[in-house]
């Protein structure tokens, strides 16, 4: 009986002795495009996490089913779990990094901050759409990264121009509720600036990790009584939130989440009580039904290929955002060959497409998602590509837009963008890019 | 047979004190060394050193610091990211305000800081001790935490309170490449176990000793409580400050306090308890359960070629870890450097046992 034993964690210990050895053949295939997913499935960012990650995958996969690839080439993928967790995100991309990937999306603004250094030095492009460092805006100092649609600063400056509308913001009062982390603070600049320039009170109310203890930070805001609360949370923060907004009876009405912070996750668990809670979008919101959603089901979900376990989760909010995310590296992808060739395109030649995109009104229309987003153009100077969004207010069972399209104002936004990205230059001794001789 | 001190014959007490009195140790701690120095930079790949070997090494050196006030002065801290995020910030603060200073003095630096930090929050240890010294140190845990994301000197006025750590130059070196980094942190894990090895073995670390299996009794020898807990703190805040700061320079590059909070300082004290509380090799073998295994586990389906979904894996790498914790305590519970050392009295007797 105990040698039958021993004998088994002998074979045990050779099988994981074998399989450690078999990691580096593990390499992608010489004809394939390797992309990393890094996606957080468990934990308390996970109700969020888990559309993201789906529609991404979802996204590549229709690519490879539909298409036959980018341009005939498949794309390769591997999810890894970081948890939100900055040091399980860089494990992950070490981990992923010898299949030779041409981009990276973390999905965390710690992990983007934590390999901005690493991916210029691996040539790998770090795409963060909608998310990430708002500095990076300026590709001239930042050359791999691409906070595509949308940085938060351009989402502060949105949401304070809407509110702004309703009436003079002086002497009023915004609070800001935020995850207090790299993510949460990012907005914290802008705003401050703008209540130089509007006279507005603003009041920092930070929540700590993972988010679901605030009850202090609603006292506060039942005692100020704040005009409006901006809510920049993620994961189970958002719903405690809009929960505890409820408990103090503060109107919905007057919260405006940021992107992020208003999907169907962040909602549903306050049920009606939510209603007339507000957020602005990254251009799209809950579209449902458009040609890609159409082909996302004929192609994956009718033949049970689809990743998601629920067929409903396809249009949803952060289901169609990880579905962008995945669209605009494949666009990426398509430039980079258009100009290098139809092959597997490296990480080097990628950032090139990447930072070369020009989706039009009609390539969107051609790509099935009409409507989810304004024509995107990048330049060396500007890796944001576009700045706009709507409102969109949640009526009890589903979101829809009720403001007219804002744009961030770039004149008010770029001189700190510079300022910003020219001492991240100093401080790492990056000599900036001329754009005007970039081609 | 092979492992058997018979005919080694100690004539000086320089002989009879060394730190590996048998032969054979001596052999195999060379031998490990110079697998680790010259063997692993030749073979590993690059995964190997950037996302185990330097993460394992430097918790190592945190265990080894927590291990000197949990395991060998029986203070039990819980404050232990805190003050690793002292070590970052202070070396953080050191590079962009002191430019010319060279980065191991940083380094020393930083460690002193927390060494400061340290005592400060050790005092209370005088009058407090077991569990609710276990709640003042947490006190110290979200005090730093606190303090690091809110005052904004710490970070330079970052706007996203996310900092940067500064290229790893050294004598106008600078380490770049993963192998270099490794290499650095070798030397510096190497060297400060040697030192935290003989503290333990000589008066101060008996002194702590003894105030861990009785402080009163201690008291009565002559061992000042005040001189041993204190130094204690001290010297495990050294270390713990300067892990801190290589965890914060050498492997994350850029972070932020959520880096350094209280799931760290549970990390640390579970990565002593399972290695062996006032054990050296303890914490060398606790960092390795406790940051290699989780690793492991999450690629173990994918090198089985099981297809499972990455939230699966996820839940099931913690099943299995915590199960594991779980059957380590109950079957050793003087942790992962017992069953070595029973290995070794095993391996005296081989092959004929009696």
């Amino acid at each position: 009986m105990k040698k039958s034993i021993r004998m088994k964690a002998a074979a045990a210990a050779i099988a994981v002795a074998g399989a450690l050895g078999m990691v580096h053949e593990a390499a992608a295939q010489a004809n394939e495009i390797f992309v990393p997913v890094l996606v957080y499935r468990t934990g308390a960012y996970a109700p969020n996490g888990v559309p993201w990650a789906d529609g991404f995958v979802d996204y590549l996969k229709l690519v490879n089913e539909r298409d036959g690839g980018v341009n005939g080439i498949k794309i390769a993928f591997e999810e890894c779990e970081t948890g939100y967790a900055t040091d399980r995100g860089v494990e992950c991309y070490e981990r992923l990094k010898s299949k030779k990937p041409v981009a990276v999306n973390p999905l965390s603004t710690g992990i983007t901050f934590a390999l901005t250094e690493k991916v210029a030095a691996d040539k790998i492009v770090l795409m963060t759409t909608g998310y990430g460092r708002s500095e990076s805006a300026d590709g001239s100092v930042f050359a791999w990264n691409f906070p595509l649609l949308g940085t938060y600063w351009s989402a502060a400056d949105m949401l304070v121009q809407h509110v702004a509308k309703k009436g003079s913001l002086k002497g009023k009062k915004i609070a800001l509720v935020y995850h207090d982390s790299p993510y949460g603070k990012e907005p914290i600049k802008v705003l401050e600036e703008h209540a130089k320039k509007h006279g507005f009170n603003f009041i920092k109310l930070p929540v700590t990790h993972p988010g679901v203890e605030q009850k202090a930070t609603w006292l506060q805001i039942r005692q100020q009584r704040p005009d409006y609360v901006f809510l920049w949370g993620w994961g189970v923060m958002n719903s405690t939130s809009i929960k505890e907004a409820i408990a103090v009876s503060y109107p919905r009405l007057q919260m405006y989440g940021v992107w992020w912070s208003s999907a169907e996750p962040d909602v549903l668990p306050a049920e009606a009580a939510a209603k007339g809670y507000n957020g602005i979008t990254l251009g799209h919101s809950s579209e449902k039904g458009l040609p890609v959603h159409k082909d996302m089901l004929k192609h994956l979900y009718d033949k049970g290929k689809g990743t998601s376990a629920k067929k409903e989760e396809v249009g949803s909010v952060l289901y169609n955002r990880g579905m962008l995310s995945a669209l605009l590296l494949v666009e990426g992808i398509k430039v980079a060959q258009g100009k290098y060739g139809k092959r597997v395109v490296t990480g080097e030649e990628v950032r090139w497409g990447v930072e070369n995109l020009n989706i039009d009104a009609a390539k969107i229309k051609a790509l099935g998602v009409e409507g989810m987003m304004q024509p995107v153009k990048t330049s060396c100077r500007d890796h944001e590509g576009v700045r706009k969004g709507r409102i969109h207010t949640w009526d009890g069972t589903a979101w829809s837009y009720t403001s007219e399209w804002l744009e961030a104002d770039n004149k008010f936004l770029r001189p700190m963008v510079e300022a910003q990205a020219k001492a991240y230059a100093a401080e790492k001794k990056i000599t900036p890019r001329d754009c005007s001789k970039e081609k | 047979m092979i492992y058997r001190e018979t005919g080694q014959y100690k004539t000086t007490y320089e002989a009879d004190q060394q730190l590996l009195p048998i032969l054979q140790d001596r052999l195999f701690m060379l031998i490990v060394l110079f697998v680790a120095f010259f063997v692993v930079p030749l073979t590993a790949s690059e995964y190997l050193f950037r996302a185990i070997l330097v993460p394992f090494l430097i918790l190592t050196l945190a265990a080894i610091g927590l291990n000197i006030l949990v395991g060998f002065c029986g203070q039990v801290s819980l404050g232990t990211g805190g003050f690793m995020a002292v070590g970052a910030y202070a070396a953080y603060n050191l590079v962009i305000r002191v430019p010319d200073l060279n980065l191991l003095v940083v380094f020393l630096l930083a460690g002193l800081a927390a060494t400061v930090v340290g005592i400060l929050f050790g005092l209370p240890s005088l009058r407090i001790k077991g569990f609710y010294l276990a709640v003042a140190t947490l006190a110290a845990q979200f005090f730093l935490d606190w303090a690091f994301a809110r005052i904004g000197w710490f970070t330079n006025y970052a706007p996203s309170g996310s900092v940067t750590a500064p290229a790893l130059t050294i004598f106008g070196y600078t380490f770049q490449s993963p192998v270099e980094k490794y290499l650095l942190v070798l030397g510096i894990v190497v060297v400060f176990t040697l030192v935290a090895r003989n503290l333990t073995r000589g008066a101060i670390g008996r002194s702590w000793m003894a105030m861990r299996d009785m402080d009163v009794a201690a008291e009565v020898i002559g061992i000042r409580p005040l001189y041993a807990k204190v130094t204690a703190f001290a010297v495990s805040s050294f270390f713990v400050g300067l892990a801190g700061a290589l965890w914060a320079f050498v492997y994350l590059g850029a972070w932020e306090p959520l880096a350094f909070d209280v799931n760290r300082s549970f990390q640390l004290l579970f990565m002593v308890i399972i290695g062996g509380l006032g054990s050296i090799l303890g914490s060398f073998l606790g960092a390795a359960f406790i940051v290699i295994l989780p690793l492991v586990l999450n690629q173990l389906p994918g090198w089985l070629g099981i297809d499972m979904s990455t939230a699966l894996i996820s839940h099931i790498e913690f099943m299995i870890f915590g199960a594991l914790i779980v059957f380590f305590l109950i079957v050793e519970p003087h942790g992962l450097a017992r069953l070595w050392a029973i290995g070794k009295e095993k391996l005296r007797l081989w092959p004929f046992p009696h």
